[in-house]
């Protein structure tokens, strides 16, 4: 009864590790392009979108392999993500915060009805890599897929880490993340350093993208809610922090499935599935009020 | 320029204003005057939001919300929620609903005003949009106060006035399209008043001073937080009045009446009327209200090539136009349409320079 209970449990963590993994990808997208220009993308959730349906029009129409269809996606949405900076973004980078934000906005509305405009709106099926056989280990049955999942979340972060740390390109950017005026003064090529940091946010979309569709099936809204739960992580763990968005997002996964599975008991059964939105809002809220640069965040120390 | 001009030029802009709104339903058929209803509305949800925004300086991408809470308000009170097992039982007249929802919608943004008070630019854009994505669900949550996702069915109730039958106003018959669009739009001009009186005295002063340093506010004596929540209140109250106007003439609220997008869309108006001043919000409110519409061919068509036309009336087409008109706007017009009214008076009230002999 209560080893029943407790691989219940222990299911209901390493799924939540898994769509963490995922939350954890968009809100490194939405922290790479917050460290660089201080922007927040409202459209990191559609290019996503937008990478996956490419995906599976490779494989459905095309008739490629995933492997070479998931390569090709990757390709394509980093330079798609370069160009988008280079065409878009560029010219208000200047201007008011609002104007950005604005801009980030057409973008969600553009690209949202392009995919439902090339594609309609109907759901399509996109397959797991990873099959879709369990394992029970001791009970606990786990989809391979999560384990996929979580294993190539964590392989992309640590890649990352790589390359920011031991690559001149890695310290270019983050050169350009503390202080573009004094990278440019000593060589750095500011502007295209932006561009490649929403290259690898377009990339990192997309892997999260081709992560979610498999279990929540491929239509054009299906990255507006994980959205929400990427800026509830990227809030948590500190929106200038690459490890605390990680962490954040391995933090909000679990939750939501702790408290779904808890709502079976009478304490929690207040909580419905309508709610997992609302808790994601509540958990922003309560970082922001309690400790606004999240868990991993330097405070914010202003100039007077 | 002097002032005194300015101003009088600004009252008898407001003058013609008013005498265009008040013969515009002549001209249009009865039913295109539901929709520039909906322009009174969104003007009075961007006159509040721009206290907010434009002249405090705070970002909210929540606004929508509320105007969810007007709107609920507003039906709770016509049509009551005992029907979905909640306490209230309704039965009132919906102008007297209008202010109560104003006043719930402000209280609610008092309180979060206060939270806020810690949070500036993108961080407060980001818990204020939390907000707005988390409105829909909570409302089907609390199925027995909202009625869930069916929402509340206003049309053919005996709270709302035109429903179906003709008003008598002043002894003149108007179609219920028509009430409509005079009633949103006496409470839009009154809206309009009231921001301007707001505006131009000590409070506004204040407002602005602490949007341009809140450094320098808090050294002369502006209490920022005083300020920033009586900013929240207000134009949290403004949205709460639009949101009740909303139910009235829409006639039934559900959850999807104020949807995300709703929320962007207003700062998407406020940013084209111009941050920071009153008229050009106008602007704001047609584009808001007639873009999609324009976006799906209506209207325009006949101005675009039939191949551009056909495209776009594919599922999906009005959307990419929408995103695109939205991102070249703010390449050509950085700061809005009212920023174009302020450049074309600075060039009018500028000294013309005679160069010495």
């Amino acid at each position: 009864m209560v080893l029943a209970a407790f691989s219940d449990f222990m299911q209901q963590v390493v799924s939540g590790l898994a769509s963490g993994g995922i939350y954890a990808l968009l809100a490194l997208a939405l922290v790479i392009i917050h460290r660089s220009t201080g922007v927040i993308n409202f459209a990191q959730g559609e290019m996503a979108t937008l990478s996956t349906y490419i995906a599976w029009a490779l494989i459905a129409h095309h008739g490629w392999r995933y492997a070479p269809a998931f390569v090709a996606t990757l390709l394509i949405s980093f330079v798609g993500g370069i160009a988008i900076h280079r065409v878009v973004i560029r010219p208000v980078e200047r201007g008011s915060v609002l104007r950005i934000v604005i801009v980030t906005i057409g973008l969600l509305v553009a690209i949202n009805g392009f995919v439902i405009w090339e594609w309609s709106g109907e759901p399509q099926q996109l397959q797991s890599p990873f099959g879709t056989d369990t394992y029970s280990i001791g009970g606990v049955v786990i989809a391979a897929h999560d384990i996929g999942t979580i294993a190539v979340a964590l392989g992309i972060v640590l890649l990352l880490w790589v390359l920011f740390r031991f690559t001149k390109v890695g310290l270019a950017l983050r050169a350009v993340a503390v202080n573009p005026e004094e990278a440019r003064l000593v060589g750095v090529r500011v502007s295209w350093m932006l561009a490649l940091g929403w290259g690898l946010a377009a990339l990192l979309g997309a892997v999260a993208g081709m992560l979610t569709a498999p279990t929540v099936g491929l239509d054009p809204n299906m990255m507006a809610a994980v959205l929400i739960y990427s800026f509830a992580a990227a809030v948590l763990g500190g929106i200038d922090s690459p490890i605390g968005a990680v962490v954040g997002g391995l933090l909000i996964g679990v939750l939501l499935n702790l408290l779904s599975y808890l709502s079976q008991y009478d304490m929690f059964d207040w909580f419905t599935e309508e709610l997992r939105l609302p808790m994601a809002l509540l958990v922003i809220l309560a970082v922001l009020l309690v400790r606004p640069q999240g868990i991993f965040g330097k405070p914010a120390v202003k100039r007077v | 320029m002097k002032p005194r001009t300015q101003r009088t030029i600004g009252f008898v802009a407001f003058a013609a204003f008013v005498v265009f709104i008040a013969v515009l339903p002549s001209f249009i058929s009865d039913f295109k005057a539901r929709d520039y209803s909906y322009v009174a509305i969104y003007l009075i949800a961007l006159l509040g939001l721009n206290i907010l925004t434009g002249y405090t300086g705070q970002i909210s991408l929540g606004h929508g919300a509320f105007m969810a809470i007007g709107g609920y308000t507003t039906a709770i009170l016509m049509a009551g929620n005992e029907q979905f097992g909640g306490p209230i039982s309704g039965g009132m007249k919906d102008l007297w609903t209008l202010p109560i929802a104003g006043l719930v919608a402000g209280l609610v943004g008092l309180a979060f005003g206060f939270p806020a008070l810690r949070l500036s630019g993108l961080y407060l854009a980001l818990a204020t949009f939390a907000i707005a994505v988390a409105m829909p669900s909570t409302v089907k949550r609390f199925e027995e106060f909202s009625g869930g996702g069916t929402g509340i069915q206003l049309f053919g109730t005996p709270e709302l006035t035109g429903s179906i039958a003709n008003v008598q106003v002043l002894g003149r018959s108007l179609t219920p399209n028509d009430w409509m669009y005079y009633l949103a739009w006496s409470i839009a001009l009154v809206a309009f008043a009231v921001a301007w009186l707001i505006l131009r005295g000590r409070t506004g002063r204040a407002f602005r001073a602490v949007r341009d340093s809140e450094t320098a506010a808090v050294s002369s004596g502006v209490s920022l937080a005083r300020y920033k929540t009586l900013a929240f209140g207000i134009s949290a109250a403004y949205a709460g009045v639009a949101g009740g106007l909303f139910a009235i003439v829409s006639a039934f609220v559900n959850p999807d009446t104020f949807p995300v997008a709703l929320s962007i869309f207003l700062l998407v108006g406020i940013v084209v009327g111009g941050l920071g001043g009153l008229s050009g919000l106008v602007f704001g409110a047609v584009f808001i209200a007639f873009l999609p519409l324009w976006a799906q061919g209506q209207d325009l068509g006949s101005l675009l090539p039939d191949r551009i036309v056909e495209e776009t009336k594919k599922p999906g087409g009005p959307a990419i136009v929408y995103g695109v008109v939205l991102i070249l706007l703010m390449f050509v017009l950085p700061n809005g349409v009212g920023g174009l009214f302020r450049r074309a008076g600075q060039l009018l009230s500028r000294r013309r320079y005679s160069p010495p002999k």
